[in-house]
């Protein structure tokens, strides 16, 4: 499997097809057991343990279940990511306002997440993911836990990081947002990938 | 480079205080453990230094005493207590004269007229003597030896005081004392060892409830120093808030028990010394609690810490 710079690709499979795993070996959670995984140029064969850290810094990920830190604020979440590559301070204070507002959560600084609906929370989460700029995006079922509207929010901000240049990786189950998207769509069954179309739709189960 | 360090071990300092702030229920449960688990450590250390101070203080009143024969010479005695100084187990060597020793004995029995009576300066049957101090009780059969060569045996017109039931009573008190000694230590290593795992759960606990945060941390990128920086800070407040209240506690503790007992001893503790030995070493115990509580939350949280810090789970 090939994904070009600047894609949006959309990864289907049912449950336990292999989806999370494929992101897994992505951000290096998991190794592969064969085959090779090369993302922007890094042999992840001879990847060391002390660089993991520095790819997934790289790489932006979104996950279903959010994975906030929910004794920190809103503002400290997505700075979170900042702070952890050194940034100096006064960047992180002129950026994370502008990407808050990109993800539609001016206003939402001192909230802390779990005073936040479900897809405030992921909006939060994109932005954390975002704020870095990274070349890649993955989300691992961002829409999973939200209720259609807000699974729409999700998929307009995913859609805009995209227009602004980000290689985007999506997985998910929801038909109606696969066939309104008309993107790439990769399915995948027991750990294969079963078709690769250019234009795809997803019938779900 | 340096600058990016020293943002870094500012955040981390930062976030460590915001964090004790943020889970202050959970600091609480972590800090009441510490202080409880530190407060009996520190009391058993005064308990046992005060019951060592006890047997020192028993154990200095131990001595042997060679009785002269009125016929010794100023010369043997002089060669005799030249010799005694000689032996090293021997502290000091003091001579008591004939006329030395009825005084002791008049102001002894001053209350006493027979037994006053019964003696008389010119009729005095008391005998010179040489009191040994040891430098170790344990050894005093080493002194004894020594007086048991013929040479002196042929000076002393009675059996040293190290002899017959005197023998018997001092051997069981050094024995006593020595079997208390060890015991008090053992006791001590035992309450540490036992403190520091109580001490190490606790934190472990605490940071086993938080451990999505690390794992989340991870999963963003985040180096170990980053994430973990926050929890060993977090936690060395933790043992420096515990040491503090443990120390107001057992200074309380010993001040109330020294005022309102009235009381000198309980047993062998003796509180006025006790609450003494803490009150002039009270900078010392201070510091040494708070690094030791420092120290012992610092390396907990690094331990604890560790099995959720794993960059991939194979």
């Amino acid at each position: 499997m090939h994904v070009e710079p600047k894609e949006f690709v959309i990864i289907v499979g049912q449950s336990g097809a292999g989806k999370s795993t494929l992101f897994k070996l992505l951000t290096r959670e998991e190794k592969p057991t064969s085959g090779k995984i090369i993302v922007g140029g890094i042999d992840y064969e001879h990847l060391k343990d002390k660089d993991i850290p520095l790819l997934r810094r790289k790489i932006g990920v979104v996950f279903q279940d959010f994975k906030l830190l929910n004794n920190k604020t809103v503002y400290e979440n997505v700075a979170f990511a900042l702070e952890i590559a050194g940034i100096a301070t006064a960047e992180i204070r002129h950026t994370v306002p502008k990407v808050l507002d990109v993800v539609g959560l001016k206003g939402k600084e001192n909230a802390y997440p779990l005073e936040l609906s479900g897809g405030e929370r992921q909006r939060v989460a994109i932005a954390r993911a975002i704020i870095r700029q990274p070349k890649i995006l993955i989300a691992d079922e961002p829409t999973g836990n939200l209720d259609p509207k807000h699974a729409w929010d999700v998929i307009k901000v995913l859609e805009k990081v995209n227009r602004f240049g980000t290689t985007v990786l999506l997985t998910t189950h929801n038909q109606e947002i696969v066939n309104a998207l008309k993107r790439r769509v990769v399915t995948i069954k027991d750990g294969h990938i079963v078709s690769d179309r250019a234009v795809g739709s997803y019938k779900g189960n | 480079m340096q600058d990016h360090k020293y943002i870094t071990l500012e955040r981390i300092i930062k976030n460590g205080f915001v964090n004790f702030g943020r889970n202050i229920w959970l600091a609480i449960a972590a800090i009441a453990m510490m202080a409880i688990t530190l407060t009996i450590l520190l009391f058993a250390i005064v308990a046992n230094n005060t019951f060592s101070h006890s047997i020192a203080d028993l154990t200095s009143h131990i001595d042997v005493v060679e009785y002269l024969k009125d016929s010794v010479t100023p010369a043997q005695l002089d060669k005799q207590l030249k010799q005694l100084k000689q032996l090293p187990n021997v502290k000091s060597a003091a001579y008591t004269s004939k006329a030395d020793a009825l005084k002791i004995y008049e102001q002894q029995n001053a209350n006493n007229s027979t037994l006053l009576a019964a003696i008389s300066e010119t009729d005095n049957p008391l005998p010179a003597s040489i009191t040994i101090k040891p430098v170790d009780p344990d050894k005093l059969q080493d002194i004894q030896s020594f007086f048991d060569e013929p040479a002196q045996k042929a000076l002393q017109s009675d059996p040293t005081s190290y002899s017959g039931d005197r023998k018997a009573a001092i051997d069981k008190i050094t024995a006593a004392t020595h079997f208390f000694e060890q015991a008090g230590a053992i006791g001590i290593i035992i309450f540490i060892v036992i403190s520091m795992l109580i001490i190490f759960n606790t934190i472990r606990m605490a940071i086993f409830n938080r451990r999505d945060e690390l794992v989340i941390m991870r999963l963003l990128g985040a180096s170990t120093a980053y994430i973990r920086g926050p929890f060993v800070v977090e936690t060395m407040l933790y043992g420096a808030v515990a040491a503090g209240i443990s120390l107001i506690v057992c200074w309380s503790l010993f001040r109330l028990a020294s005022s309102t007992l009235n009381a000198s001893t309980l047993g062998l503790l003796d509180i006025h010394y006790s609450s003494q030995f803490f009150s002039d070493h009270l900078f010392t115990i201070l510091t040494v609690q708070i690094l030791v509580g420092i120290l012992i939350g610092a390396a907990s949280s690094s331990i604890a810490t560790r099995r959720y810090l794993k960059l991939n789970r194979q």
